[in-house]
């Protein structure tokens, strides 16, 4: 199958002039003429509120195709996530994005990115994903977590102090959008004041680089030549930081990689999957509770209501969709996913299944039951979940502390992204102003 | 009353952990066990049954005895 992007979809290669900002690309994107044969997962739409189109599918055409962007197949429903996340490797993670890049620079990327470099385990498949998600598990083990709750804590509260007084601040970039990439960072052992930087590489590659693989590649080649200089330092004087914690880890048998190049591939991992992610999740909270007054007032009430709440944003608001890859032909449920095909992963979906879910499409705060794959199914479950749920509890704790009140400030301005990862990106929110601590 | 984790279906989701510590643990993997052979207390047969019902691989069940 062809991994050029569909006639009419070609992006321009606008923003990427200068590492001092990044625009969207524009794209000229033809309207959806049916969902079941040609959707579109950047099509405004679908970015904007994607359920009543799952539900649609989940009706008509549980697992739906497409040409555009390479073509690729949507499942939608809870139980075919759950087995299509099973069937490894025939249905391999070695190209996770939800768009390919074109096959020529797909070949460049071969010739000059050493052994190791990707994002394992993310982008590997059996053995070498088991060898590196045990690297990285216990960073991320329920009990090991806790040791980053005080640095979130405060750099939580840090962030309301700038805008506290202001009465209004854009919730996506002044607040979700902050936290993430620092939390990472100082896991790292990198300097958090590169937290902007970080975002806009990130976006480049996992937002507006997914139907500009111009951009892709470029904030791909910036974010590893970044992480190799910071990796090297370590090789050549430790710190007490997690990248010379990895590099000092022994190598498994049989995994015949270079080292250096192994620990850039982890720490890409973690600053990648880490940052537009988590940043996603904490501010779609945040836009539902501003939202949403009976919500908040409740929560705000209530604030033993915080862990399921947040799970059910988890739920409703699931910000990531991943792709397989077909490594032959696998023949599913009535359909064939031919070799070189894409399937997405669409765990946003499946977490709005009727079959799983009592009244699926309504957000219940003190949902009781909720099983949902927010953060996938399978072996690929998001290593780094505990910090994900570790991260939307503080930031939202600390701001409904400090910001009990507080809504939407204009409706019509919040701007979603979507795609690979959903999740507000422009979010301006009003509340009476207050002190700084 | 008791519970069992099917530990090859578990992949560290850590939704019982956090649900019920009193009835599981997870290790540095992620990977939940039972406490106490699985025996649920009667006060905690409620929690037991949220855990199964919150497991996103359906891993725990629960089994008589």
């Amino acid at each position: 199958m062809s991994t050029e992007p569909a006639a009419g979809n070609q992006a321009a290669s606008s923003g990427s002039s200068g590492d001092e900002s990044l625009e969207a690309p524009i794209r000229n994107t033809p309207p959806v003429s049916d969902w079941t044969t040609d959707y579109d997962i950047f099509d405004e739409e679908y970015v904007t509120d994607p359920v009543p189109i799952w539900n649609d599918l989940r009706e008509q055409c549980p697992i739906a195709h497409t040409e555009r962007w390479g073509g690729s197949w949507l499942p939608t429903r809870h139980a075919d996530l759950q087995a299509l996340a099973k069937i490894v490797p025939a249905l391999s993670s070695t190209d996770p994005l939800v768009v390919s890049l074109p096959e020529d620079m797909v070949e460049q990327e071969e010739e000059e990115i050493p052994v190791g470099f990707g994002a394992p385990p993310i982008t590997a498949d059996p053995p070498l994903h088991g060898w590196t998600r045990k690297m990285i598990l216990p960073t991320f083990a329920p009990k090991a977590v806790e040791a980053y709750r005080p640095y979130t804590e405060e750099l939580c509260h840090s962030l309301i102090d700038g805008f506290v007084a202001e009465g209004r601040c854009d919730a996506a970039e002044q607040y979700a959008q902050q936290i993430p990439p620092r939390v990472i960072a100082h896991l790292l052992g990198i300097d958090p004041d590169k937290a902007d930087d970080f975002t806009m590489w990130v976006r480049g590659v996992l937002e507006f680089g997914l139907y500009d693989p111009k951009l892709r590649v470029k904030y791909r080649d910036i974010i590893r030549d970044f992480l190799f200089a910071e990796v090297l330092a370590r090789a050549a004087e430790p710190r007490d930081d997690k990248l010379s914690e990895y590099l000092a880890m022994d190598i498994p048998d049989g995994l015949e990689v270079d080292r250096v190049g192994l620990v850039v591939g982890l720490a890409n991992l973690l600053l990648v999957a880490g940052i537009d992610t988590t940043w996603s999740s904490i501010g779609s909270a945040l836009f539902h509770f501003g939202s949403h007054p009976e919500d908040r007032h409740r929560l705000a009430a209530d604030h033993s209501l915080f862990p399921t709440a947040i799970e059910e944003m988890l739920r409703y608001y699931s910000p990531v969709t991943m792709a397989r890859v077909a490594l032959e032909d696998v023949p599913y449920d009535g359909v064939t996913f031919h070799e070189g095909d894409k399937v997405l992963m669409n765990f946003p979906a499946a977490n709005h299944d009727p079959e799983v879910f009592d009244d699926a499409d309504k957000i219940l705060i003190d949902r009781q039951r909720n099983r949902h794959i927010a953060f996938g199914s399978g072996i690929h479950r998001c290593a780094g979940s505990n910090l994900a749920r570790l991260e939307m509890d503080i930031a939202l704790r600390v701001w409904f502390d400090r910001i009990p009140e507080f809504e939407l400030a204009d409706p019509d301005g919040v701007a979603w992204a979507g795609g690979q990862v959903r999740g507000p990106r422009v979010l301006p929110m009003a509340f009476p102003p207050g002190q700084p601590r | 009353m008791r519970i069992r984790i099917d530990e090859e279906k578990c992949q560290g989701h850590n939704r019982c952990y956090a649900l019920a510590p009193e009835l599981v643990d997870v290790d540095d993997m992620g990977t939940a066990h039972v406490l106490n052979g699985g025996v649920v207390p009667e006060e905690l047969a409620e929690k037991a049954q949220l855990i199964v019902d919150n497991c996103p691989e359906y891993a725990i069940e629960i089994v008589d005895g």
